[in-house]
């Protein structure tokens, strides 16, 4: 086939094209080159393009045609690309399952003040998990969903980011909100939907969000925040910003149309956006083998065009790294990152799930104990002289102190008033929304007996 | 006038003669208009993105083919060209892709022009536009706003088939958060269309494929770049005081031509058209029937939870004693859209089914 194809070509007929089209110039090597952003070059790729060294090339074996999307070389050998490398792709980490720092690692500093406050984060939102835990078990709480297991993913990368990347979570990230600035007594005014709630009451308990933190409100549908957050990227982009967007998804997000979609999109419109997977081995009781046949995430990120890395993601020096250095590549060379962070959901999905009826307890008491990302951490500030056992039991107590005291307070404020049920459908009520609160008003003025007596008017 | 005059070869044909007739009485009937240019509903549309993209840079246009092929429709012509790529942007095929992308940028503080090549297409991004534009000022409890618009051609078109003929109206109308337009002339199409780009909650603009190259008169004051209509404002194409028909983008043509035959049998119709279906005018809906005491509504789209049944059941709740006679619904056959001419002119409402509900609501007597 290729032996035919060469002799069919004439030297005089390809350099008239090779003359025409040299100076378009559009990528003469791999498709990774940057298209023209000229309106007339879109429909080039689809005009034959011939190379000047077709003639050295004798051997058959190295024959080059192209195709619309660029050069590529020919082989006789019928062979198939592997569903699967012989090695896994390895996985980033800094500090050992014991918390020493692994020789001639590399990493990025962190001061120490950065670094113990990364840890107290940790602790915190471990400590918070566990209060709201128990108190949605006691009846306190409709809903619950713990991130036990992650903190590290959440607090590190948060750490990582400036506060001008905005932050498009799927919902077991409240430790970025958390880094940066949300107050225990809001998280718990969020899970009892009450009047000091900047939600309003609107959602489930921990649907999150603030504008002031650049934290998009938390939506329960899964993976619609990643062509969100490339939207968004591109806005960040056109508007030349310093910053760049950020979506967090799990293993079982990346089986969505929208996952596809974004990555896709995200590759072609070069948007600056990070994409952490949190790969925690389950999506509620479907284990990753159930869930995709790839080698994880890290893999995918090639098929679209994204540069890719696997970390560790219960190192949170690890973390803090690479998420550093890719969100400097995904502002200064406009490009997307996919970040797959390798874990273990120690929790169950949430309140309303008992995990031990598909796995093991045995199997989450290890991965509780064990690999547990706090304890690492721990151990490695400590070995800097950051961190003694006596701050470790001051912050613990202190948390806790001040949890129990946010719960107890938000569980006794007054819930949003009726005139939030109408409020922020449109950006100005209607008409029909004014009217209906009004026939509202008058049927409780009626039968005042009817309307629960512990929500306000 | 030469697109109504295609419009009637489309329906059938009438005798010369009843074209010439009404020929000279539409354009009498076209008295809203006072300037004496014409303009096509795709020009109109054309004019109006341009327009907001020249007065606010924020606006942008996104969507399949709206670009280098100066959109599906040409109702994005010449705009590459004049805004560059990064304005006018050509997207992969994914409906769900890009309209969460869309979606997402709004969050961000741009304003989307989104173009789905037509709205049956939408159904792929549904989510994006309910769960992720609709909802969420409400669920951020004001922090999200989402300035976006969903445009494209709906309902039938001819000859299309089953996939390429739903009208949407229904479905979207019934979503609160969000604000539903559907234009009929080219006035309609660019006071709506600029309206709704200027909107800060998410609008779904309903065009319609066969009015795109429809040419209707249009005043200096639509001309004008401030141009904008109100979003939930009805207009009385026709005044009349025998029985109220209501209607929304391409059967207001066909109401104005059924009231000519009307006319022609000594009744008189009010013909309104909707404009706008969520909001909706309920008011002067309501008003028009008071005066009327009769109701007859009309659409394209299936019949079974259509736009229709809200307005009668609107009239029904607030005008009941003012009415003589049953409401009266007309809509598209409760069929997907066959492809075959014939069965499709049979599927959807013509003039002749307005005119006999007309006559049906006028001949009933107390």
């Amino acid at each position: 086939m290729a032996l035919r194809l060469r002799s069919s070509l004439s030297k005089s007929n390809f350099l008239n094209i090779l003359l025409r089209h040299n100076n378009l110039g559009f990528g003469t090597a791999s498709h990774t080159t940057r298209v023209s952003q000229n309106p007339i070059s879109r429909f080039c790729n689809t005009m034959a393009e011939k190379l000047s060294s077709v003639g050295e090339h004798e051997d058959a074996n190295a024959q080059v045609m192209d195709f619309p999307g660029g050069k590529v070389a020919f082989t006789p050998e019928i062979k198939f690309i592997s569903e699967s490398s012989k090695e896994r792709v390895p996985c980033y980490r800094v500090l050992d399952d014991n918390g020493k720092l692994i020789t001639n690692s590399h990493f990025v500093q962190v001061s120490e003040e950065v670094a113990v406050k990364m840890y107290s984060d940790m602790v915190t939102l471990q400590i918070m998990d566990n209060i709201f835990y128990e108190a949605q078990r006691q009846g306190r709480l409709s809903f619950y969903a713990t991130t036990i297991g992650e903190e590290a993913i959440n607090i590190a990368s948060a750490a990582a980011l400036s506060p001008q990347d905005v932050i498009f979570p799927q919902y077991r990230e409240p430790g970025v909100l958390l880094w940066r600035g949300f107050t225990l007594q809001e998280f718990a005014n969020q899970c009892f939907g009450n009047k000091s709630d900047n939600g309003k009451g609107r959602q489930m308990p921990v649907h999150y969000g603030s504008n002031k933190l650049n934290y998009f409100t938390v939506s329960a549908t899964i993976a619609t925040q990643l062509p969100n957050a490339v939207g968004a990227a591109y806005s960040l982009k056109m508007d030349k910003k310093d910053a760049c967007a950020v979506t967090y998804f799990g293993d079982g997000g990346s089986s969505e149309g929208d996952f596809h979609a974004a990555l896709n999109f995200a590759a072609v419109m070069e948007a600056p956006v990070l994409f952490i997977c949190r790969n925690n081995g389950w999506a509620i009781s479907t284990p990753t083998s159930d869930q995709f046949r790839s080698d994880g995430l890290v893999v995918k990120g090639r098929a679209y065009g994204i540069r890719s890395i696997r970390v560790d993601g219960n190192d949170a020096l690890a973390m803090y790294s690479a998420v550093h250095t890719a969100r400097e590549m995904a502002i200064s060379e406009e490009r997307p990152i996919l970040i797959e962070a390798l874990t273990y959901r120690v929790g169950h999905h949430s309140t309303s799930d008992d995990s031990t009826r598909y796995r093991s307890a045995d199997e989450i008491e290890w991965w509780n104990k064990a690999r547990n990302p706090l304890s690492r951490f721990r151990t490695w500030i400590e070995s800097n002289g950051w961190w003694s056992d006596e701050e470790e039991s001051d912050l613990r107590s202190r948390i806790k102190k001040e949890m129990l005291e946010a719960l107890r307070v938000a569980e006794k404020t007054e819930k949003p008033n009726l005139e939030n049920m109408f409020s922020d459908v449109y950006d100005v009520p209607p008409l029909n929304l004014r009217e209906q609160e009004r026939q509202v008003r008058q049927t409780i003025k009626s039968h005042p007996q009817d309307y629960p007596s512990d929500v306000p008017l | 006038m030469l697109g109504i005059l295609r419009q009637r070869a489309i329906d059938g044909g009438l005798a010369a003669s009843t074209l010439r007739r009404t020929r000279s009485a539409l354009v009498s009937a076209r008295s809203y208009a006072a300037g004496a240019k014409e303009m096509t509903v795709r020009d109109a549309l054309n004019s109006a993105i341009d327009e907001e993209m020249s007065a606010d840079p924020k606006v942008f246009v996104m969507g399949e083919e709206v670009g280098q092929y100066q959109g599906a429709y040409k109702i994005t012509k010449g705009l590459l060209e004049k805004y560059g790529p990064e304005r006018v942007y050509d997207t992969p095929i994914t409906e769900a892709g890009f309209t969460g992308i869309g979606v997402g940028a709004a969050y961000a503080g741009l304003k989307p022009v989104v173009e789905f090549m037509t709205f049956n297409f939408s159904m792929q991004a549904i989510d994006h536009i309910i769960n992720s534009a609709a909802k969420s000022n409400y669920m951020s409890a004001g922090q999200i706003n989402v300035p976006i618009v969903f445009r494209g051609p709906n309902g039938a078109a001819a000859g299309v088939g089953a996939q390429h003929s739903q009208c949407y109206a229904a479905w979207y109308a019934s979503v609160p958060g969000l604000k539903v337009l559907a234009p009929y002339s080219a006035e309609d199409a660019r006071g709506l269309l600029k309206a709704a780009i200027r909107d800060p909650d998410p609008v779904v603009f309903l065009e319609n494929e066969l009015l795109y190259g429809e040419s209707f008169p249009i005043s200096e004051e639509a001309l004008d770049s401030s141009f904008c209509l109100p979003i939930g404002k009805a207009k009385i194409e026709r005044e009349g005081k025998d029985v109220t028909i209501v209607t929304f983008s391409k059967m207001v043509g066909f109401a104005l031509k059924a009231a000519e035959k009307l006319a022609e049998e000594g009744i008189s119709a009010e013909v309104i058209n909707l404009r706008s279906i969520r909001p909706l005018d309920r008011a002067t809906i309501n008003a028009s029937v008071r005066k009327t005491s009769r109701l007859v509504t009309v659409e394209e789209g299936f019949p079974q939870h259509g736009v229709c049944a809200e307005i009668c059941a609107s009239v029904v709740e607030e005008s009941f004693s003012y009415l003589d006679a049953p409401v009266e619904r007309i809509a598209g056959a409760d069929v997907p859209m066959p492809y075959a001419a014939n069965l499709e002119r049979l599927a959807l409402p013509q003039v002749e089914d307005i005119v006999r509900a007309a006559k049906r609501a006028c001949y009933r007597s107390k």
